[in-house]
């Protein structure tokens, strides 16, 4: 099974997906970054999925999960550079993901944090 | 078989007097056409049809040279109807085309008692010809009726920025799935290539406001969110505003404004930019 490598900078916590989504790796990926809030005490959460193609419903669902988890640990969530297609699919699905922030990149989603901080 | 027989004697006559059955052919369908088309130009038309008929006819001699015949009969008839159809001629005219044929043939053996057997197998060929023309002739108008909506389709549907990282998707005409598709697909295509953070979706040109609308928009703004766009309807009505409240429709957290103008200024306030007097 791939990991999916999270990154510190400063206080936010950066995770660029690179590779297709299995549910286990987003599993995976969710245990890995409890940990890594509750160790570092990061403020903000950037995942990157500009190079996600494909979603389902359970991987939309996990990326809320995320979101909320986060919320707990008083850390914020951006979800950024989505495709439009990934867009279209969760709208589809009925997720429209009210616990995440999204911004359009990476660059506009660590704005997002550091206005909001 | 009989038919056949009538059929090959007919074919015989037709071709011993095809030079005055294919004139007052042609003298019945200009007349019909009322001066679309020049008589030397339907004279050539008719004539290659005329060839054909008589082939076919004659097709139980060599059943496969009947076939062949009748099969180019049917593709030249295709490609007439389907050229009458997208020159406008009405359904009557374009199948007069063929049915005048009929009565050219009528006008000479109405005489001779002994051809009345094979007039009528000759006249149920015609009748099958016609018809072919007519299906052929509604097919090519359907055709053109499915282009044109899919023209309208294409240029219904412009994505215009307004300012920096401001878009506006301004929507004419009635908005069904297959539009929201569209417009879904090609504002969060420009949302991406531009990098703009604000759009406004301007229902002024949609007619009606329904759930059913509603919802499309509803789905398209959510979209729009989960790029990181925030999304602004504007162009709503007072009809429309009473519409939408009656039906019990909730917009829920999405900005709505009265005018194009009003969500320009709303969008531009939230980006902090500032437009003055130069």
């Amino acid at each position: 099974m791939e990991r999916v490598p999270i990154l510190k900078i400063g206080t936010t916590l950066f995770v660029s997906i690179q590779i297709d989504l299995q549910d286990e790796s987003v599993m995976r990926l969710q245990e890995d970054l409890a940990e890594e809030l509750a160790a570092t005490g990061a403020r903000g959460v950037i995942i990157d999925i500009t190079a996600v193609e494909i979603v389902d419903s359970f991987i939309g669902r996990m990326l809320a999960m995320i979101g909320s988890i986060s919320r707990l640990f008083d850390a914020e969530t951006v979800l950024v550079g989505m495709r439009p297609a990934v867009a279209i699919t969760l709208t589809e699905l009925g997720l429209s993901l009210r616990g995440v922030r999204t911004a359009l990149n990476a660059e506009k989603g660590l704005a997002l944090l550091n206005g909001s901080a | 078989m009989d038919v056949d027989n009538s059929q090959r004697r007919m074919a015989a006559y037709m071709r011993d007097h095809q030079d005055k059955v294919v004139d007052r052919w042609t003298e019945l369908v200009v007349a019909g056409l009322r001066g679309r088309s020049s008589a030397a130009e339907v004279r050539r038309e008719l004539e290659d049809l005329y060839s054909l008929v008589t082939r076919s006819m004659s097709g139980s001699d060599e059943p496969a040279a009947g076939e062949q015949a009748m099969g180019e009969l049917r593709a030249a008839l295709t490609e007439l109807s389907r050229s009458r159809a997208r020159n406008g001629f009405t359904p009557s005219e374009t199948a007069l085309g063929m049915f005048a044929l009929k009565d050219a043939v009528y006008e000479l053996v109405a005489d001779s008692a002994d051809l009345v057997p094979d007039y009528l197998a000759f006249s149920r060929v015609v009748d099958d010809l016609g018809l072919h023309t007519f299906e052929t002739y509604a097919a090519a108008r359907e055709q053109i009726i499915a282009d044109q909506a899919e023209a309208m389709l294409e240029l219904s549907t412009p994505v215009v920025r307004l300012w920096d990282g401001i878009i506006a998707v301004p929507l004419v005409g009635t908005l069904d799935s297959a539009r929201t598709q569209l417009v879904m697909e090609k504002l969060l295509e420009t949302l991406v290539a531009t990098g703009a953070d604000h759009a406004v979706l301007d229902i002024t040109g949609v007619p009606t406001v329904d759930t059913e609308v509603a919802q499309h928009l509803l789905k398209t703004v959510s979209a729009a969110r989960l790029l990181g766009a925030e999304c602004i309807v504007s162009g709503i009505r007072p009809q429309v505003a009473q519409t939408i409240v009656s039906l019990g429709i909730e917009f829920g957290d999405i900005a709505t404004k009265a005018t194009l103008a009003d969500a320009l200024a709303h969008a531009l306030r939230s980006t902090g930019q500032k437009v003055g007097p130069a």
